[in-house]
């Protein structure tokens, strides 16, 4: 019996081209700028998912490699005089190598113990950076307006950040489903469920779990390097904002931990969510109140998130949303 | 051809406890060797001790020629060593496919998943688990869980499979069924170790015996060898002679 499957992959990408086609052929800027944060939600919450979701391991202060790509790449930019596009490669590399040299030791803990390890990581980086004087110190850098010049001004290369965004998401998704649909992501669910079964079958757990935790440190790195370059300055306390951090997970959980379709759902719905709250005079003030309210709803009675929820309501939606 | 796996005077020590003093002995190819003992014998502790869940022992394990002590599990599953838990350890938020498919990815054959899929498909059938193979791995019963925990190490096709009382906690019918997939497996030429305290089962499928007691080995043979050796009735029941009495009146 061969099962018809809905292309999940093209299908996705098609719909965020789309979406990200519609405020460039409208000439919306409100609208971009909306969306260039929900893609960088999307990234966030999508790789938080591959370390958190498929290998079981809460990655808390994941952020801190959003704020290292981010200063990485403004530093390129910014004192070396790179092209935005070089500087956003170039980032990578070094988040990368730290994730690995911080993978390696952290990994070895389980459970809330590399939890509080990733804050520690978050917070020591933070304060390290504060008192880095290349890196601007606790001030951080900012861009000369004439910067932009060689992008053709301001406002196009807002435009390249939001088609380089909307690239990094959709490379995020690609990746968080090939990992699910692998090998490679089928030994990371092992060792979620149970790490000493996952070894006496053959997995190297620790190996597997570092090579995770890379991966899901390069997209936030990218993410970080767009954001600050659109930005036009950085500084340690928005960089390194465990909130966001906080947020990203929360996301996840929304949505569905460990499922692809999970994070992308988490963070459009969560972004939808709070842009409605501030918008509304009398529930402004609430706004966090109410998104920690939900959270709380969601893990006490929607565990799964909603696309789990939906997966287990609905059997047959298994072989066609991951 | 030497044998498959060769113990050779294995410790196992907890601090000051020895939960394995100085095994000993040999698995030929293609046998069935029970391994048998009271409570606290040592029985899963030396298992642990093969399949280098416990890499610090003393002694030397050699397996297919090849020197496996200090070696870590998932060196000793990719050499071969398949290992079925005593408490049932499923993957509980996988399906009982991707369990199994786990099993055939990783172990010696070293598979890609779509021809790992096929095998799961083969082994979940093999053992009677064919039509749960959507299912989510917690949400089988018990009988259901222990032929899981056996087709995921069977899926490895591994050359040893180290069975920790697979029979337990089974009803008559089930232990009939678990048998038959044993001979299955003998036919397929794995060698087995079996831990079991279902006496009649372990005589009854195994060519050889090890008892061991207190960590040490006190008696090997063949199933006849091992029933009448008094240090056995011993280890079991107690004195010896009142044994050999209490034995007599019973029947």
């Amino acid at each position: 019996m061969r099962r018809y499957r809905l292309p999940f992959l093209p299908l996705v990408v098609g719909l965020i081209a789309i979406l990200a086609a519609v405020p460039i052929l409208t000439s919306n800027p409100s609208m971009r700028e909306e969306l260039f944060l929900v893609f960088m939600l999307v990234t966030l919450a999508s790789s938080i998912n591959i370390i958190m979701g498929y290998t079981g391991y809460v990655s808390f202060g994941h952020i801190v490699f959003f704020g290292l790509g981010g200063y990485f790449a403004f530093y390129l930019m910014q004192v070396q005089g790179w092209h935005f596009l070089a500087a956003l490669v170039a980032a990578a590399i070094p988040s990368a190598l730290i994730a690995l040299l911080i993978g390696i030791p952290i990994l070895r803990l389980r459970g809330a113990y590399f939890a509080l390890a990733t804050v520690g990581i978050n917070e020591a980086t933070k304060t390290a950076i504060n008192n880095f004087d290349p890196f601007g110190g606790a001030v951080g850098m900012f861009f000369n307006f004439s910067i932009y010049a060689q992008y053709g001004g301001a406002k196009a290369a807002g435009e390249l950040a939001y088609y380089v965004m909307t690239i990094v998401a959709i490379a995020t998704i690609a990746t968080s489903y090939v990992i699910k649909r692998s090998k490679f992501g089928l030994s990371l669910m092992a060792i979620r469920e149970d790490q000493d079964v996952a070894m006496v079958v053959g997995i190297d757990p620790a190996r597997a779990k570092v090579v995770a935790y890379v991966i899901s440190a390069v997209f936030p790195a990218l993410a970080g390097a767009t954001f600050f370059f659109k930005n036009g300055i950085i500084e340690p306390g928005h960089a390194f904002d465990l909130l966001r951090s906080i947020e990203s997970l929360v996301m996840c959980v929304l949505g569905g931990v460990g499922t692809v379709a999970g994070p992308i759902v988490g963070a459009a719905v969560y972004e939808w969510l709070r842009g409605f709250l501030i918008t509304n005079p009398t529930l402004a003030n609430f706004q966090l109140f109410l998104a920690g309210l939900l959270l709380l709803v969601v893990v006490l009675f929607v565990t799964p998130g909603l696309v789990g929820w939906l997966r287990n309501r609905f059997p047959v939606l298994r072989s066609y949303v991951p | 051809m030497s044998a498959l796996l060769q113990l050779r005077d294995v410790s196992v020590r907890f601090g000051g406890l020895v939960a394995v003093d100085g095994a000993t002995f040999d698995v030929e190819r293609g046998t069935i060797q029970g391994l048998i003992g009271p409570n606290g014998a040592g029985k899963t502790t030396l298992l642990n001790a093969i399949n280098g869940v416990y890499r610090k022992h003393s002694g030397t394990i050699t397996f297919d020629g090849e020197t496996i002590s200090g070696m870590h599990p998932f060196q000793c599953a990719k050499r071969g060593i398949a290992r079925a838990h005593q408490l049932v350890r499923p993957l509980n938020d996988l399906s009982v496919l991707a369990n199994v498919t786990v099993g055939a990815c990783f172990g010696r054959e070293n598979l890609g998943l779509r021809q790992a899929t096929k095998v799961a498909e083969e082994t979940l059938a093999s053992v009677g688990l064919g039509d749960r193979a959507e299912m989510l791995a917690g949400k089988l019963n018990v009988a259901q869980k222990k032929k899981l925990e056996l087709a995921r190490a069977l899926a490895s096709r591994p050359l040893l499979l180290l069975a920790d009382e697979v029979l337990a906690g089974l009803n008559p019918q089930e232990v009939a069924d678990m048998l038959g997939i044993f001979h299955h497996i003998r036919q397929q030429g794995v060698t087995v170790i079996m831990i079991e305290h279902l006496m009649h089962a372990v005589m009854n499928v195994s060519d050889r015996i090890v008892v061991l007691d207190y960590g040490r080995k006190i008696a090997e043979g063949t199933p006849q060898e091992v029933q009448a050796d008094p240090r056995v009735i011993e280890a079991y029941l107690g004195d010896p002679v009142v044994a050999a009495r209490f034995l007599q009146e019973g029947a």
